[in-house]
């Protein structure tokens, strides 16, 4: 019995040291700029640097439309697949995993050839129709998280209960949607929603074949280009996703999302 | 007559129940956005390029795009893409395991646990860009880890022959990823793992090995073989990473996927869409026997 706590321990230990040390290793790199001393000059540069808050504001706004278009798809349908086509379910959870078959990057190479400028559908001809098909795009690669979340929420309600009741006092279905369930599964949106923030918010792949100035091409450019910004960077993208999970954590005490597979 | 009968089945389920009848449509009505969207962004965009993959440029049918994969380059690209793919996931299952079953029934103190969870689920959504920038800062050769054994044990990394910009280091950079996904698919597998079917056995005079070859790996292997395929495909969509640390100097396919949809390096649009159905036909793969085996598993997970 000792030999296997001993054996945890090791495993727990090799586990934490994978975890930590890159990032000890990346703070301290973004420290280094400034030779022979550590200093914030790294950070100093990138939060002055105009390109940064651009692509940075660009892709929050993309993160919160794409929030908007993920609970406007996924709380309707999950609500009405619960309570009147249950015999949709398997083919609908088989759509929603998708996303996690075909690779972003065959996604974004099939945008780039059926809308094309010439296209019946021209979303690239325009920066505002692209706009519009990256957040599209986006809420596709979120789907499945976003789904998964609603639809452990409702589980957790008693959505027919709620129906009724809100309909015997008269609610059209609009009010049932989003004045009924959607308060009711707010934890479970709000763990998607910030699960998609943290997907948007440095991806690469969309938007920059869809060619956007979104904060991941930025990041991109920015590590080819210098040395030391890149780890601050790193260092700031890893406290945004950090910041996401760990507000699911809050918000979502006694409620449990999963998550499961990223790009 | 049959017209008659005809009306009056027609009219029959209507007449005792009008409210069943009146929210039928609404109903259908509240999924024709999800499927409007499901299929203008994901099924026809798909299905375009896999179609596309047996054109000629001028519409007609062909075999010969699928035919020029057979390339050195391509066919290169894929093994590599499959080599890389394999290491993390086996790699990252292997390690996972041991992590979360480490977590589970190691017999550590309790808050471990969660703490590896919330660990587990900001490092499995840390990757991207991101993620490469801080290997870079850990074993490229100004990392820290890399200057720390030339300094500390007078042990030269790179002249020993890695190199981060290689396949072995996009591999360990994968893992860092894919080591916290496999504790968070593992975790509850391993929770269905009953303690009595451990108590059962010793009592019946098992020893370990024993309880694990006959006992626990056959309700597992469904689990582990799935979740190890589910890495497998999370690592061979991946482009940023690789994107970003190396460049286009290791030959994979979403990287040459992605020259080739920026600049057209294959000078063959139809190439790149039958490049594309390689890649959704081996992910796909994996990822519906993933879908599989995870169904077989949770009959035990109870």
């Amino acid at each position: 019995m000792k030999t296997s706590r001993l054996g945890a321990w090791i495993a727990v230990i090799i586990g934490a040291l994978y975890f930590l040390v890159p990032l000890a290793a990346t703070v301290e790199f973004s420290l280094k700029k400034r030779r022979g001393e550590y200093s914030f000059d790294a950070y100093a540069v990138v939060l002055q640097d105009p390109r940064f808050l651009q692509s940075f504001s660009y892709s929050i706004s993309v993160a919160i439309a794409t929030i908007v278009v993920g609970v406007l798809i996924a709380v309707p349908t999950a609500y009405v697949i619960r309570l009147r086509l249950p015999q949709l379910r398997p083919f609908v959870e088989f759509v929603t995993l998708l996303p996690l078959v075909i690779p972003a990057i065959v996604i974004v190479f099939g945008y780039l050839r059926l809308y094309n400028s010439s296209s019946w559908l021209p979303f690239t001809s325009s920066a505002r129709a692209t706009d519009l098909l990256l957040v599209f795009g986006y809420a596709t690669l979120a789907l499945p998280y976003m789904y998964r979340s609603v639809d452990t929420g409702l589980r957790a309600i008693d959505v027919k209960t709620l129906t009724e009741a809100a309909e015997s006092l008269g609610a059209s279905w609009w009010t049932i949607l989003f004045r009924v369930i959607l308060p009711n599964v707010r934890v479970a949106v709000l763990s998607g929603a910030f699960l998609t923030f943290a997907i948007v918010i440095g991806e690469f792949t969309l938007a920059s074949l869809l060619n956007r100035p979104a904060f991941g091409p930025y990041l991109q450019n920015i590590g080819a280009n210098r040395a030391y910004e890149p780890s601050a960077l790193a260092i700031i993208a890893f406290i945004v996703t950090w910041a996401c999970m760990g507000l699911i954590q809050v918000i979502g005490r006694g409620a449990r999302g999963s998550s499961a597979g990223t790009r | 007559m049959p017209n008659q009968t005809a009306s009056a089945l027609a009219a029959a389920p209507s007449a005792p129940k009008p409210a069943t009848r009146a929210s039928l449509p609404l109903a259908w009505l509240g999924v024709v956005p999800f499927f409007a969207f499901a299929t203008l962004f994901l099924i026809l965009p798909t299905l375009d390029l896999m179609i596309g993959a047996f054109q000629t440029p001028t519409g007609g049918f062909t075999l010969d795009n699928i035919a020029r994969l057979n390339q050195p380059t391509i066919i290169s690209a894929y093994k590599i893409s499959i080599q890389v793919s394999l290491a993390s996931a086996l790699l990252g299952a292997l390690i996972g395991f041991f992590l979360a079953h480490a977590a589970v029934s190691g017999g550590l103190p309790a808050w471990i646990r969660p703490t590896l969870t919330t660990f587990s689920g900001v490092a499995s959504n840390f990757a991207g860009i991101p993620l490469a920038f801080a290997f870079l800062a850990t074993l490229g050769r100004a990392g820290l880890v890399t200057i720390l054994l030339r300094d500390l044990f007078g042990f030269n990394l790179y002249g020993a022959g890695f190199n981060l910009l290689s396949f072995w280091g996009l591999a360990i950079t994968y893992l860092y990823f894919q080591i916290p996904l496999m504790v968070l698919i593992l975790m509850p597998a391993l929770d269905g793992l009953k303690k009595e079917w451990g108590e059962a056995a010793a009592i019946l005079g098992a020893t370990k090995a024993q309880y694990w070859r006959h006992v626990a790996l056959p309700v597992l292997w469904p689990s582990l073989l799935g979740a190890t395929l589910l890495l497998f495909a999370n690592a061979f969509g991946a482009v940023a990473t690789a994107y970003a640390l190396t460049g286009s100097s290791l030959n994979i396919v979403p990287i040459l996927l992605y020259a080739q949809i920026r600049g057209d390096v294959l000078h063959d649009p139809h190439l790149g869409y039958a490049l594309a159905l390689g890649m959704i036909l081996i992910t796909g793969f994996s990822n519906v026997a993933y879908i599989w085996l995870r169904t077989r598993s949770e009959r035990w997970l109870k």
